[in-house]
């Protein structure tokens, strides 16, 4: 059993040989993705990318809150539905741009996330959860039954197209496909910029041990209410984009399973990682298409696929230690005893030792 | 003045007494060691120390300022720091992350400096890894900041826990057995260390059960037995004082007879 896991590290191993030069493949991974809807010609194909795409969002911003944080959340689907009502109903009443609702959107299920992790974050594991999950259902239960704005069961159509200066972008003129980029390496952006720094740091202290986080002056509940603010402000942003590219939403699309989805993608990717999500969100997605000839079956090999990852690799594919070694930020001297280091460094040191 | 002045505090859990009127006077730059036989409450005390516990009642007063309402976050920050009887690292971060995360409060950068990276971000993050990098130099774990806390040998662990205890800017750490599990020559080291350290200007609060660590280190012992505080005093009078033997041994007529 262990064999495998380690094949499968072995495999990783030779992947990241391949790779030496870090400038060369980001810029053939830009030009690739900015290529791609010419490479692939299909709508079809486009689409699927694209969904790949809005749950990377979503599971890049679950990962923050379970993957960093440690807080198991059942119910993102819920920011993912505040994000596309929000929008939905603001473009088709009020008519406004979908470049100003979208913030709002987002901003708006940031502040749904506020108000649900202020009390509830204190509480951690199984009970976190479960209050999630409820809250999940209030909002179904809210969008179904609040006809007026939401239009209940029968959802609402027609979402306008997100024009940008007159012009429609759709999924035929890769519009929507070039949007979905620019939200995912914004995504991705702000998701690293907090990850490499102190608040990631304190998230993931928080994750090993809370006590000992608390003991190291990290004022827990505080972080995990930011990881769950700026969680719901990218599921919100996600759910924008979504109304506005299928332009039709009812509350069927944010159920439950939505949020299982979620999760499924985070741990499959693996917990504590980003590129982890861009590659659950990939074959999760896909696999129901890629297993179409299988008819009826294929959501039980989808579940057995789950269920064999959990069983040789729980740590995600991505997941688990890293064997490449510690990024010290540009600038920071490792030797700091050896005679070569300048005298600047030497008394930088010094005033280091007087701090201790 | 005396640097950390406990008074009379106690700590009851329902009906039991973990910790009955305990007082302790301890001046800056000294090593105070607690002793006691399991269960004596000593953890308590340090759990009362760190507010992790809310005393039931009495004072603890630092720096002429009191701190027994505060909570854990600005205990530290005001100066004190621990160390966990059962090692509580952040197993799967960095060993270096783990000393960075103890200077989390002194980081001084916000959310806006993060997201666009400004100057003061940088700055701060390199000169947290300079420091961080500095303590791990001093505590003969340099060589290995690369390596995550969980797979450390013991003694390492225990060692880092320490350093993280220091990267927080504390005054006073507060030390639970520190060599539990140790070798003798391991053991050895880690007296060598904590010496160093109040040299260096720390004041230091140690639980021990190594006899031998405690002799030798010592400034002063707190005895304490069943949350009571028993005996006080130099390492050598705590050697020969009755009640400790007591504490610790038993009494005569119980051992022998049967």
């Amino acid at each position: 059993m262990e064999k495998i896991s380690l094949q499968f590290d072995r495999i990783k191993e030779k992947m990241n040989f391949i790779k030496p030069n870090k400038k060369r493949d980001f810029l053939l991974l830009a030009t690739l993705i900015l290529a791609l809807p010419y490479i692939i010609n299909s709508q079809y194909l486009l689409r699927i990318v694209i969904m790949i795409g809005v749950y990377s969002i979503l599971a890049l911003s679950l990962g923050l809150v379970t993957g960093y944080a440690g807080q198991v959340s059942l119910g993102h689907a819920a920011f993912y539905a505040i994000g596309a009502y929000f929008s939905a109903v603001l473009s088709v009443n009020f008519g406004i741009s979908f470049f100003i609702t979208a913030p709002i959107a987002a901003i708006a299920a940031a502040i749904c996330g506020l108000l649900l992790g202020l009390p509830t974050l204190r509480l951690s594991g199984t009970y976190l959860a479960i209050t999630t999950l409820g809250f999940c259902e209030v909002v179904r239960m809210v969008l179904l039954n609040w006809e007026k704005v939401t239009n209940g069961p029968l959802g609402i159509n027609r979402i306008p197209r997100p024009s940008l200066l007159g012009f429609d972008l759709t999924l035929a003129n890769n519009g929507m496909y070039y949007l979905m980029v620019f939200f995912l390496v914004f995504t991705t952006v702000v998701m690293l910029a907090i990850v490499r720094s102190k608040i990631g740091r304190a998230m993931m202290a928080i994750r090993e041990d809370e006590l000992a986080a608390t003991m190291m002056g990290i004022k827990t509940t505080t972080y995990k209410v930011i990881a769950f603010v700026v969680s719901a402000f990218f599921s919100g942003l996600a759910g924008a984009f979504y109304a506005h590219m299928i332009r039709f939403i009812d509350p069927n699309t944010f159920t439950f399973d939505t949020s299982i989805m979620i999760l499924s993608i985070v741990i499959l990717g693996g917990m504590g990682t980003i590129k982890g999500m861009f590659l659950g969100a990939a074959i999760l997605v896909s696999f129901p298409e890629v297993l179409r000839f299988l008819q009826e079956y294929r959501f039980v090999v989808y579940g057995m696929v789950l269920v064999l990852m959990m069983r040789f690799r729980p740590q995600g594919i991505l997941g688990g230690q890293k064997k490449t070694a510690y990024k010290l930020p540009k600038g920071v001297i490792v030797d700091i005893n050896s005679n070569n280091s300048s005298i600047e460094v030497r008394e930088a040191m010094n005033t280091v030792e007087e701090v201790i | 003045m005396t640097f950390l002045e406990v008074k009379d505090v106690s700590k009851h859990f329902g009906g039991l007494v973990a910790v009955d009127k305990v007082s302790l006077e301890i001046n800056e730059g000294e090593i105070v060691s607690i002793i006691g036989p399991n269960g004596a409450g000593k953890t308590t005390l340090f759990n009362m120390l760190t507010g992790v516990y809310a005393l039931t009642e009495g004072e603890i007063i630092f720096e002429g300022k009191p701190i027994h309402n505060l909570v854990p976050q600005e205990i530290v920050k005001a100066g004190l720091a621990r160390t966990f009887q059962n090692i509580r690292l952040f197993a799967d971060m960095r060993v270096i992350e783990n000393v960075l995360v103890g200077m989390h409060t002194n980081t001084e950068y916000n959310f806006f400096d993060l997201l666009f990276r400004t100057k003061r971000f940088r700055n701060q993050e390199i000169e947290k890894h300079q420091v961080a990098i500095a303590i791990l130099d001093s505590i003969g774990l340099k060589e290995k900041m690369h390596n995550y806390a969980t797979n450390l040998p013991y003694g390492d662990q225990r060692r880092l826990e320490i350093a993280r205890a220091i990267s927080t800017n504390a005054k006073i750490l507060l030390l639970d057995e520190p060599a539990a599990g140790m070798n003798p020559q391991e053991s050895e080291d880690l007296l060598c260390f904590i010496k160093s350290l109040r040299d260096k200007g720390y004041t230091i609060i140690l639980i021990e059960h190594d006899m031998n660590v405690v002799m030798n280190i010592s400034d002063r012992i707190y005895v304490i037995d069943h949350g009571k505080k028993i005996a006080e005093g130099l390492p050598v009078d705590i050697a020969s004082n009755k009640r400790v033997i007591e504490a610790y041994l038993g009494r005569s007529e119980q051992s022998c007879s049967q």
